[in-house]
């Protein structure tokens, strides 16, 4: 019975002091009995907009917005366009699957995919993208940690401009910095081939080349990406207390101890942070290769954003674009669970 | 109570507010014939444009149409985006042009235009048979093949350099104001004067990359050996004695072209050209006329002719450039209106000289306008660039497949491909599986 009445008047403590403290404003106001008075709740719907979360939420709602406009509805989209045929009129339905029975497979619509698997450009431009992308991290973050280090010794008085002047390649947007090395790379009139025959060596078919090629792209990008890691790794070794190098330093460690048992356990977390974003964005890079190498020669450079425009966009086969572009998706969602579990444990660890 | 009469004044004053009010409708504003927005190429040739936007604004003041005219660039394919994201969105421009392959792409969201076509092809001669195959699904004519833009890629040769080197006097085999006397330029001419080009340190700067500059070149040579990877009916040919003979040919030729030719996109032979390192490239004036302004006294060497003739004919690489009407447009017959104003042989004629003569109408009358005959240095330089007596077949590579099959083969570069893989010592047997295992790909619907 008391449950009952308290359902029927949800009034809180707060509630009553709040109401009381109103009632005895009203009495000093006016002369009228506060008997007679009516005592009402406060709005309901202005409550609910008075809540920190609905405001919070009010606030976020742009960018909610925006993402679902840019992001998440064009990826469904993307998805939704891959189960397409090249006609785009009706589902490209899977067929004649070895591993599956037929009546399930021929429900899947995943015909691109399985007809991308009898590709053999897109195996190489599956090669291609690992190649690119592990070789372009690891290098990335090896110059970013070694560079962060130097940073991070400079006394601080200099050390702003230090820090402006190496971020800069990070800063420039990657299609223009990319152009300043299409004409150092250029086929025929390369401003390092002009050095090196000055110097008596051979000409080097940077782009003409398929490994040359490929280094060059790699090259560029850890060029372009190196800074983000200096950056990230300097304010990881920022954070790292002197108290565990002066204890170290005690027990008699010497460089490469301090690094190995102080610096690379306490940036663990921001290395595999690092790691996995700049592994995303490697994977997903379009517009180094396009302005390059635009996938030469002989397709030997192209990565799965470069193939899906060059199939989607320049090929009118944009269901066959959509899939190579969704392809990489599984590959990253793995990369990151693993990488965010691991984080996750040592936190828990810790 | 005091009776109101009618008085002259006020019942003509009345009298005029009612008409007034009654025929504001049927009044022609200077907009009574509604919206247009069109979106046109954004032209290479500084000033181009402006000749676009006075012939479309001329007809938009006289039709009483509030015109919106976008110029869209190709770099970055810029105007592919564009096509694919209106195609989607079923929403856009009434009036889009679209390059080469792509009316066929999006042929069922075009609006037919055979009744304009009808009357442009009575007015102004036949079409070729590149715009016949790229611009007609059917007996469906998808748009009105556009001047701005469209341009063949035949050779600009060095006339010294051809001279002294391979013996060849370029001039006389293509005299400016008289059909040419070219029997003599065929396939093997064509390699021996890429050979002593190459000896003497000045090699054609031909590309074999994917890009449009080194398809076209590959799929006309291909066309002069009768070679097509798929047939018109859409059947597998890349095993044919044709596409042998035409590989072995490009292959033997490509040792005297650059070695980086497998590397160079559409700009790299205009470089070539205009820095004076090579006799001859294929590309429309555009490089020359970039020579005569930053390198005047090689454009003063340049002279634009036809295609070498292989066995089964003499080629030329042609891509046009059409003008489509959505199917989703609300002013379809605004649109009709504008297409056939900008057709016009005035009209045309202002397209080809704002542009240099870049330019090339499709139609047979209007080959023969004075700008080709008078640009210069040196003066006719530009005669026999739009193919004024008929000497070569225009066409474009991956023809004669279906449409939609040779845009994958061209767009791919599966030509130039086979022609590196070839090059670079791959056995030509393995080089035309791979070719024919790509090309199975293309087969899909």
């Amino acid at each position: 019975m008391r449950a009952a009445v308290r359902q029927h008047h949800p009034i809180t403590r707060t509630d009553t002091l709040a109401r009381r403290r109103h009632l005895m404003a009203d009495a000093v106001l006016s002369s009228d009995p506060p008997a007679r008075r009516v005592i009402t709740r406060p709005n309901a719907v202005r409550r609910f907009f008075q809540r920190k979360s609905t405001i919070a939420f009010l606030m976020a709602l742009p960018l909610i917005i925006l993402i679902f406009g840019l992001v998440i509805y064009p990826a469904f989209y993307a998805v939704y366009l891959s189960t397409l045929r090249k006609s785009m009129t009706s589902v490209a339905w899977m067929r004649n699957c070895a591993w599956l029975p037929d009546i399930i497979c021929t429900h899947l619509p995943f015909g691109n995919i399985q007809f991308l698997f009898t590709r053999e450009t897109f195996w190489k431009v599956v090669y291609q993208s690992c190649l690119f992308a592990i070789t372009a991290v690891i290098f990335k973050a090896l110059l970013g940690f070694i560079l962060a280090h130097f940073v991070h010794n400079i006394p601080a008085k200099g050390q702003r401009k230090w820090r402006g002047m190496l971020l800069i390649p990070w800063v420039i947007p990657p299609a223009m910095s990319t152009l300043a090395w299409l004409w150092l790379f250029d086929p025929s009139y390369s401003a390092f081939n002009y050095v090196l025959t000055g110097a008596g060596f051979d000409r080097i078919p940077w782009t003409g080349d398929a490994n040359w090629a490929r280094f060059a792209v790699i090259l560029v990008n850890i060029w372009v990406g190196a800074p983000f890691f200096m950056i990230m790794y300097l304010a990881a070794l920022k954070s790292v207390p002197d108290q565990l190098y002066e204890a170290a330093a005690i027990d008699g460690a010497n460089w490469w101890q301090r690094i190995w048992y102080v610096t690379l356990p306490m940036m663990r977390n921001i290395i595999a942070i690092t790691a996995l974003f700049s592994t995303i964005v490697t994977f997903a890079n379009f517009d180094i290769v396009r302005v390059l190498t635009a996938g030469g020669p002989l397709d030997q450079t192209h990565l799965f954003a470069t193939w899906a425009f060059k199939l989607g966009i320049e090929g009118g086969d944009i269901p066959l674009g959509a899939s190579v572009s969704l392809f990489m998706v599984p590959i990253l969602a793995v990369a990151a669970i693993f990488i965010l579990r691991d984080i996750n444990q040592r936190g828990n660890e810790a | 109570m005091r009776r109101q009469t009618l008085s002259r004044r006020r019942f003509l004053a009345a009298t005029a507010i009612t008409t007034a009010a009654l025929s504001t409708p049927f009044v022609r504003g200077a907009h009574a014939a509604g919206k247009l927005s069109i979106g046109l190429w954004d032209h290479w040739v500084p000033g181009a444009n402006r000749a676009s936007t006075e012939v479309a604004q001329a007809w938009a003041a006289k039709e009483k149409v509030e015109l919106t005219i976008d110029y869209i660039p190709s770099q970055g394919n810029k105007n592919l985006l564009t096509i694919a994201a209106q195609a989607q969105a079923r929403s856009g421009h009434d009036m889009l042009a679209m390059p080469t392959w792509w009316p066929q792409a999006h042929a069922d969201q075009l609006e037919s235009c055979n009744d304009i076509m009808t009357q442009l092809i009575s007015q102004n001669g036949q079409v070729n048979g590149t715009v016949q195959y790229l611009g007609r699904a059917g007996q469906k004519w998808l748009g009105v093949p556009a001047t701005i833009g469209s341009q063949i890629k035949g050779p600009c040769s060095r006339i010294d350099l051809l001279k002294q080197h391979a013996g060849i006097d370029i001039q006389a085999m293509y005299p400016a104001g008289s059909a040419p006397k070219a029997d003599a330029w065929t396939m093997d001419a064509y390699l021996k004067a890429a050979e002593a080009c190459h000896k003497a340190g000045v090699p054609f700067g031909v590309g074999l990359g994917d890009t449009t500059d080194s398809v076209d070149t590959a799929g006309a040579f291909f066309q002069s050996f009768g070679a097509a990877l798929v047939d018109a009916k859409g059947d597998l040919t890349v095993k044919s004695d044709a596409v042998r003979q035409a590989l072995e040919y490009c292959v033997k030729v490509a040792r005297f072209y650059p070695a980086d030719a497998p590397a160079w996109d559409d700009g790299s032979n205009n470089r070539w050209l205009v820095s004076g390192r090579g006799a001859l490239i294929m590309n429309p004036p555009s490089a020359w006329a970039v020579a005569k302004r930053d390198a005047p006294q090689i454009a003063a060497q340049c002279w634009t002719h036809g295609m070498p003739a292989g066995p089964r004919g003499r080629f030329s690489p042609f891509l046009p450039y059409f003008w489509n009407i959505w199917s989703f447009s609300p002013n379809k017959p605004a649109a009709k209106s504008l297409l056939v104003a900008m057709s016009q042989p005035d009209a045309v004629a202002k397209f080809v000289a704002a542009s240099a003569g870049y330019d090339i109408p499709s139609f047979e009358k209007l080959t023969t306008l004075p700008t080709w005959a008078e640009e210069g240095p040196p003066k006719g330089t530009l005669y026999h660039y739009p193919n004024p007596h008929n000497h070569q077949t225009l066409s474009i590579a991956a023809a004669p497949a279906p449409p939609k099959i040779a845009q994958q083969i061209y767009s791919q570069g599966t030509l130039t491909k086979m022609i590196v893989r070839h090059l670079q010592g791959e056995p030509m047997e393995r080089t035309l599986a791979w070719a024919e295992s790509e090309v199975e790909g293309f087969l899909r619907t």
